[in-house]
């Protein structure tokens, strides 16, 4: 599975950012979800002036509170490894994925920090309805932090709106617009931030689940199960649309990925979509080009030609055409675009020669190249290829190889997350039924709204509490595909991580590798024990005076 | 008075913090500090930051992006 993978100074570096990256991205989904449930539930509060909403609330409110705060700052981590194990890529990118972190820092973050203390503190200090728009404002200050970071994620996979400037080195912004609204950053954030409603939704229905379990909380628990399950349902939808839309971005701004998500390595028309099953031998279909790639399952005729291109006749070119090239189909070879980029590096070496020799005329000739658009679109969009370039063509057809990501890792996160999100659509559909479906044989002790089918399917409950960490592992494949499958490249097509990472020496990197991974798994423990013990503690059962409800 | 209503939305609240919550700021507490003062410090000196003048930055990453090694 892990097929070009040597552990290096650079793969000790990509394993500590996959490991704070992955660490960090357990705690944000269910900020993320969690606080639009909160709000959703307290709106029913302030239109029906019901104090069980009320409690309901304060209950999903602790939760969020746990996780926000044992979360909160973990991306700092990441930030601080940009300068101390990344910082030729952190040089050359300049401000594009400075700005739009500064403003994630300013607005969303106040924002969250303000609103956040009048949703906790603010219960009988201030109005009902400015406490709702302050959970509110809180939910939305949460996602827009995400979008931030998102959008400078985007930029990595397909940089735009931007122009490099050869005296230093780095990349300018020339459009935030283009940055903000490219087709990949809308695509990534709307499917990564809908992706985390949808594992809120799951976590709220699983503690729900057990509750039901444990026959404890009835009323509320099939409250916040209704109001999750729809919530959910969807954004799972909305989930697997924006994932379609993303997916067919990437099959035109990183086809390689695009082709290792579904282990296609011989590009033909008419291409079946790999469902359910099992890949043969990447490292055997990657020697020998002509060698055909075993898949043991379910494919579905010509849909992935269909999901690329909307014909189902149509082409979709595989590993192999992308890396020897395909001249039929107008695909440059691996080696092809090795050579322009090594173009692109000597210009900029003599451009940089030319400036410290004060040669005028020759600064003037060279730097027209990175003022023209045909060349940056012919030989430096190649730029980060030139680190594969060898006076040895064998040595560097070998080299060429290495712009293909691990497959079969690609190819397994993205069929566990699409196979999970199914069944998620699934478990929201069937607790919505179970949950309208009323249960003739009620016991007299329980009220008509706590009359549920759904307390009779145990096992079915039970798997609904199971869900909860799938959600988590469907979460993590998508991470794992988009950063995984992106490989070598930290940006694409201009940047490998080989040439991004900081040379230092290796042991320190191993160092705070272990350090992190002790860090973060203390805090994901402390998260987990401090969830876990207000779960059993459970909501505030006291009796409830709705009449003076509405004085505010 | 409107800063003093804020103030006092802060300090009541934290008084009546239950003990979940004074739990969490305690964590909050201890990793901000392993996170700035112990990390930050010992672990992550920004290599470039050591170099004075731009100029010798970009001098510096470009012999390391070009480096035909990588």
């Amino acid at each position: 599975m892990f097929e070009s993978f040597n552990l290096s100074l650079v793969d000790w570096s990509r394993v500590q950012f996959a490991l704070t990256a992955m660490y960090h991205w357990l705690f944000v989904p269910l900020t993320l979800g969690l606080s639009v449930i909160i709000a959703i539930i307290e709106t029913k509060y302030y239109k029906t002036g019901d104090e069980t909403w009320k409690k309901l609330t304060k209950f999903w409110m602790k939760i969020f509170g746990v996780n926000f705060a044992i979360g909160v700052a973990t991306g700092l981590i990441l930030e601080f490894e940009f300068g101390t194990n990344w910082s030729n890529y952190s040089w050359f990118v300049g401000d594009i994925f400075g700005a739009p972190l500064a403003i994630e820092g300013i607005m969303a973050f106040f924002m969250e920090t303000i609103f956040i203390a009048i949703m906790y503190f603010g219960w009988d200090k201030v109005s009902r309805r400015f406490h709702l728009l302050s959970t509110w404002l809180v939910a939305l200050g949460a996602n827009l932090s995400a979008l931030w970071i998102l959008v400078a994620n985007a930029w990595m996979q397909n940089p735009v709106g931007m122009k490099f400037n050869p005296d230093t080195v780095r990349n300018e912004m020339i459009n935030f617009w283009d940055v903000l609204f490219s087709p990949t950053a809308v695509g990534k954030f709307t499917h990564t931030v809908l992706s985390s409603f949808t594992l809120s939704a799951i976590f709220v229905v699983g503690v729900c689940a057990w509750y039901l379990i444990k026959n404890r909380h009835v009323t509320q628990s099939k409250r916040s199960m209704k109001i999750a399950s729809i919530f959910g349902l969807i954004s799972m939808i909305l989930t697997i649309y924006t994932g379609d839309i993303s997916a067919r971005d990437v099959s035109k701004t990183q086809p390689m990925k695009f082709a290792a998500m579904e282990a296609h390595f011989h590009g033909s028309s008419s291409v079946p979509l790999k469902a359910v099953g099992i890949i043969g031998n990447v490292k055997e279909s990657l020697k020998d080009k002509d060698k055909e790639l075993n898949f043991y399952g379910i494919q579905l005729p010509g849909v992935l030609s269909y999901l690329t291109n909307y014909h189902f006749d149509s082409y979709v070119p595989g590993i192999n055409d992308l890396l020897y090239g395909n001249n039929e189909r107008g695909l440059l070879s691996v080696n092809e675009k090795i050579e322009r980029g090594y173009l692109a590096k000597t210009n900029l070496l003599e451009y940089k020669k030319a400036v410290s020799n004060g040669d005028l005329d020759k600064i003037e000739l060279l730097k027209a190249d990175f003022e023209n658009p045909a060349w940056i679109n012919k030989y430096f969009n190649y730029f980060g290829y030139s680190s594969y370039y060898s006076e040895n063509k064998i040595q560097q057809s070998k080299n060429a190889m290495k712009v293909v990501p691990p497959v079969s890792l690609t190819f397994y996160t993205f069929h566990i997350m699409v196979l999970l999100g199914m069944w998620f659509i699934l478990l929201f559909i069937l607790i919505l039924i179970l949950l309208k479906k009323k249960d003739n044989k009620q016991n007299e002790s329980n009220t008509k709204e706590d009359s549920i089918q759904l307390r009779k399917y145990r096992w079915f409950l039970w798997a609904v509490l199971f869900t909860i960490p799938l959600s988590y592992i469907a979460s993590e494949s998508g991470w794992i595909v988009c950063e995984v499958g992106r490989q070598p490249w930290i940006i694409q097509d201009l940047m490998t991580t080989s040439q991004a990472v900081t040379h230092i020496e290796t042991y320190p990197v191993m160092l705070t590798c272990c350090l992190f991974a002790l860090i973060f798994t203390a805090l994901l423990i402390a998260d987990i024990k401090i969830i876990v013990k207000q779960i059993k503690i459970g909501m505030d059962d006291t009796p409830i005076d709705n009449k003076n409800n509405l004085k505010n | 008075m409107f800063m003093k209503n804020i103030m006092k939305l802060y300090t009541d609240g934290f008084k009546n913090m239950p003990r979940w919550g004074r739990t969490v700021w305690i964590i909050i507490g201890i990793k901000l500090l392993i996170f700035f003062v112990v990390m930050k410090i010992l672990f992550f000196p920004n290599i470039l930051n050591k170099i004075p003048t731009d100029r010798q930055k970009a001098d510096y990453v470009l012999e390391h992006i070009c480096d035909e090694n990588n």
